[in-house]
């Protein structure tokens, strides 16, 4: 038996590093630390796949050169997923991707994108998590519910952590939470803004002008009372260290970018007074990751295209639900993500249309409907690499069990092999 | 096997100035011509291969290029690629044959950042601000970089750690605690930035001189330094301190640094793009030129060396642990601007600007650069950068050396600047022109000495055959922007200015003495302070491979 201690949990982009994990006849056995979701992945791995083509068990190599075949053929292939998978894998990704002329976009086009892009537009004022468990003592979540989604971040990091300027936890800090209903984050703080859907722009807005003295006139602002913002602004703006974390609900609601600048633009005005970092509260383990890899690979964080040979940037053009919806891309490699499970119905069905390749450890709703699925070992599992925390912190993740099958990127760099062979041949 | 023959060889190290030389490559090495001729002839008879012959005659043969303060990996450059996607589609870099493409201009991708700096002869680059919390972030992207060795300065400036071990007076513990910082993160050498401005920084303070208060602590910048320098003594390692100095950017800053150098006193330093510190007070105006008094200093007190950071007209990106000055840029430019503050270690600011000849500021800032040029009188102690992509990208360098080489042509430069700036200037009463020789120095064999890099910069036997040759011309810029061929580790990389095979070269990391480990004290703080665990804090050596270990002092 073997003892694994400091072990990265990669299933949420919270990536706790203090798990201890057990190993006794290649299986994990037991775990201590970690949250439901990561115990969930952990103590139960992806059942014993097979590569299969066309629904037929085959060996590896057949279906990498099956793979190979259906990308090197197609008009406009496009790349997707990575943010579950190593920093390796995703350059590897990278490389196929420049080798095929194709397009490669990550999950980040269909959660934190517009943060992105306002972060393009305006930069963002940020600091690690750490800074937020040891000094922050105003903390703002907005559109996002860290209590179900990122199980462990209140205690490891934002709200109950105790630091080194916040001894006493909870005790030395407000919470604040923004949302257009109660979550159970909601349930936890100090004051709660509940906007109407949609309205986060001009909620935002407000909240601006009020931290900056400007009057303002009207009652309510998308559903906000007035006195409640102006309560909020004057925590704000009373913080020695605050921290605005947000989620989804800011991206993906009416105004998308714009949503997100407006709140940098909060925390830019606020760094007037005072020390105030925005962090996006990242869902996938490393999708963060995938982001930084396509940012020094290609100059653009996803939504990049390589049909001349060097990479475009253009999110809505080559963005995968948008290629796929426009019925674009005619072949798909998915990689670590489940796009037909989670896209919007026009890019789920072309998905459904198209020669899809699948590298993922689990047999997913997407693997289910590719011509060719290839099981890949679990990253943190059962394959080494790098994963980047939310706030940008690169951690290891560790080969704990050995896999029949090899890592996203090996496979992935046979796939490259094998197009380049098609080329050539 | 390669024999370059017959260039008019520059290898200041060597004592070497445009004579006629053969020169034998062997195994990734420089060697001497019987030796050359031994293995040679061993090797083709063996293998019937015969040693590639390079006509080089009537070149310019120099050892590689070596760039001692370049931003060219890590999260804080990434940043910069982020903030700049206008900018990157004006400069896209097709993939051709197996060479990857990217984008390039001001803050390039990986591929490409390797791919230009050996398109201008450059072989080795060391990357000038790693934080040790994201070392692996650096890491990574130095890994995509091709054609060039590559190390990593370590910041070491604002660490909780260090500050507290100097307030404890620990001298020991913190030789411990720098030896494993280097030893755990794959650093080179340690760099300071804005000592104490960055800890002030977390209430959005500063410091504003080497006599401050630093929040928390009971010692100012100045012991900060201070301890740094001993500590790099101490332990010999390969790079003296290499600091960006309190007040940069502000017209105080000339006085600082003065104030900074003195208290070396005598002790090895090394003071960091020059130019943007090389400022003092003037009525009326932002700032005025300081460089005469501190290339006076400089050039009277041999243990300093200095890199100007020149400033380059056109867009940049400003980009630095000095996040205080940064906030002060985002106040002038009202534009992008990014803030990290790295728990317990470090910040980090970014911010996008562009010079403008047409104003005072922009050229005399310009202006500030060449003069230090020209008054620095010993080349081995003042090298070439442009504090990339700060001051400008690494690109330009070309045409710096072409302003340095050519008086009239950098004359009639300097007249289409700002009038009042260069009214008040001593430009045009500074006649030194760089000779090749001097050239050499300042890109290759001054940088590479300075680093400790013992197989770099030169062309005697044994030294890594890191190698440019470059078609002589009268316009400098073209001649360095387009050598004819450049070797890295024995292999032809590039012919007629651009590269035809991607190598990668290896990681540079000093051979760090054995020290006390660290764990028993350190481990218990770490647990409370930060938030990820000790262990993982830690690189695995093999991380780093392939790598070459140099030599201490
Ligand atoms: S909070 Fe996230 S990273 Fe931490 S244990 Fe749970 S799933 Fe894993
Ligand atoms: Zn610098």
């Amino acid at each position: 038996m073997a003892a694994y201690e400091g072990v990265v949990c990669s299933f949420c982009g919270s990536l706790c590093d203090d798990i201890t994990v057990q190993v006794e006849n290649n299986a994990i056995v037991s775990m201590t630390g970690g949250c439901a979701i990561g115990r969930n992945r952990f103590m139960s791995p992806p059942e014993a796949n097979v590569p299969l083509v066309r629904g037929c068990e085959t060996s590896l190599q057949e279906a990498v050169d099956a793979a190979a075949r259906i990308l090197s053929s197609a008009r406009y292939p496009l790349v997707y997923g990575l943010s579950s998978t190593t920093t390796e894998a995703q350059a590897a990704a990278v490389r196929l991707a420049e080798t095929l002329g194709a397009s490669i976009d990550s999950t980040s086009s269909v959660c934190h994108g517009p943060g992105t892009v306002a972060r393009q537009m305006l930069g963002i004022p940020t600091c690690t998590l750490g800074e937020v468990r040891n000094r922050a003592d105003v903390v703002l979540f907005w559109g996002c519910n860290p209590v179900e989604a990122h199980p462990r971040h209140f205690s490891r990091y934002s709200v109950q952590a105790r630091g080194w300027k916040t001894p006493d936890g909870r005790r030395n800090r407000t919470v604040i939470a923004v949302d257009v209903r109660k979550t159970l984050t909601a349930k936890t703080a100090d004051i709660f803004l509940q906007v109407e859907p949609n309205s986060d722009f001009e909620v935002l807005t407000a909240l601006r002008a009020l931290t900056n003295g400007a009057s303002l006139e009207g009652d309510t602002f998308g559903g906000v009372p007035r006195s409640q913002l102006a309560q909020a602004a004057e925590a704000l703006r009373g913080a020695k260290y605050g921290v605005i974390l947000f989620g989804m609900g800011l991206t993906m609601s009416s105004g998308c970018q714009h949503n997100v600048y407006q709140a940098l633009m909060l925390a830019r005005d606020l760094n007037d007074y005072t020390a105030f970092a925005v962090i996006p509260m990242r869902g996938h383990g490393n999708v963060a990751g995938a982001e930084a890899v396509m940012t020094w690979l290609t100059g653009y964080p996803f939504a990049v295209n390589f049909s001349r040979g060097y990479p475009r940037y253009s999110p809505g053009e080559f963005s995968a639900v948008d290629l796929l919806a426009r019925g674009e891309a005619d072949a798909a490699l998915v990689v670590a993500s489940d796009p037909a499970a989670t896209f919007p119905a026009v890019a789920a069905a072309r998905l459904r249309q198209i020669p899809m390749v699948v590298v993922d450890p689990q047999f997913s709703t997407t693997a289910q409907v590719a011509q060719v699925y290839i099981p890949s070992a679990t990253a943190g599992i059962a394959a080494g690499g790098t994963a980047y925390r939310m706030d940008g912190v690169p951690l290891p993740l560790r080969r704990l069990v050995d896999s029949e099958y090899p890592s996203d990127q090996r496979i992935l760099n046979l796939i490259e092999q094998g197009v380049r062979e098609c080329f050539t041949s | 096997m390669l024999h370059i023959v017959g260039g008019n060889v520059y290898d200041p190290a060597n004592g070497v100035n445009g004579e006629v030389r053969d020169i034998y490559v062997s195994g990734g090495k420089i060697c001497d011509g019987e030796c050359a001729l031994g293995v040679g002839a061993g090797v083709g008879a063996g293998t019937g291969q015969r040693a590639e012959a390079i006509d080089a005659r009537g070149m310019v043969v120099m050892a590689g290029g070596v760039d001692l303060h370049s931003h060219i990996a890590g999260p804080k450059i990434n940043v910069g690629r982020t903030l700049c996607p206008g900018d990157h589609r004006m400069d896209p870099v097709p993939r051709s044959g197996s060479m990857r493409g990217g984008v390039g201009h001001i803050v390039p991708s990986t591929f490409v950042i390797g791919r230009r700096y050996a398109e201008m002869g450059y072989t080795t680059v060391m990357e000038a601000a790693g934080p040790p919390m994201e070392a692996r972030h650096v890491h990574e992207e130095l890994d995509d970089i091709p054609m060039l060795d590559t190390g990593m300065l370590l910041l070491m400036g604002n660490n909780h750690f260090v500050l507290s071990l100097i307030d404890a007076g620990d001298r020991e513990r913190l030789a411990d605690y720098v030896v494993f910082l280097l030893g755990s993160t794959g650093g080179y050498g340690i760099k300071a930035v804005n000592p104490g401005g960055g800890v002030n920084w977390r209430r959005r303070g500063n410091v504003g001189g080497l006599d401050d208060e630093i929040d928390g602590h009971q010692i100012t910048p100045r012991h900060i330094i201070d301890a740094l320098i001993d500590v790099n003594e101490e332990l010999r390692l390969p790079h003296p301190l290499h600091l960006h100095c309190n007040n940069l950017g502000q017209p105080t800053s000339a006085q600082t640094t003065l104030e900074t150098m003195r208290l070396a006193d005598g002790r090895p330093l090394h003071i960091t793009h020059l130019q943007f510190n090389a400022y003092g007070p003037k009525k009326g105006a932002p700032f005025a030129s300081g460089a005469q008094a501190l290339a006076d200093y400089v050039n009277t007190h041999p243990n300093i060396s200095v890199d100007v950071g020149q400033v380059v007209f056109g867009p940049a990106v400003t980009m630095t642990g000095d996040a205080p000055f940064q906030h002060s840029m985002l106040k002038l430019t009202r534009d992008r601007w990014t803030n990290k503050e790295i728990e317990m270690e470090t910040q980090s600011g970014v911010v996008p600007i562009a010079y403008s000849k047409n104003t005072y500021a922009g050229a005399t800032q310009w202006l500030i650069g060449l003069e230090l040029f020209l008054l620095l009188e010993d080349p081995w102690r003042a090298y070439l950068t442009t504090d990339s992509p700060n001051g400008g990208p690494f690109t330009a360098y070309p045409w710096v050396i072409r302003l340095l080489m050519d008086r009239s042509y950098r004359e009639e430069v300097a007249k289409t600047v700002n009038k009042k700036a260069l009214e008040a200037s001593c430009l045009l009463e500074l006649t030194r022109e760089y000779t090749l020789r001097e050239i050499a120095i300042i890109t290759r064999a001054g940088p590479a000495a300075r680093l400790g890099l013992r197989n770099k910069g030169h062309l005697g036997a044994g030294a890594d055959a890191d190698i440019a040759v470059y078609d002589p011309c009268s316009d400098r810029e073209a001649m360095f922007s387009r050598p004819r061929y450049v070797i890295k580790g024995g292999q032809v990389v590039v012919r007629d200015g651009q590269a035809i095979q991607e190598c990668f070269g290896r990681r540079l990391l000093p051979d760090l003495p054995a020290r006390d480990d660290v764990a028993s004290w350190l481990a218990p703080q770490f647990a409370q302070l930060y938030t990820i665990s000790f262990d993982n804090y830690r690189i695995d050596r093999e991380r780093f491979e392939p790598c070459e270990v140099v030599p201490c002092r």
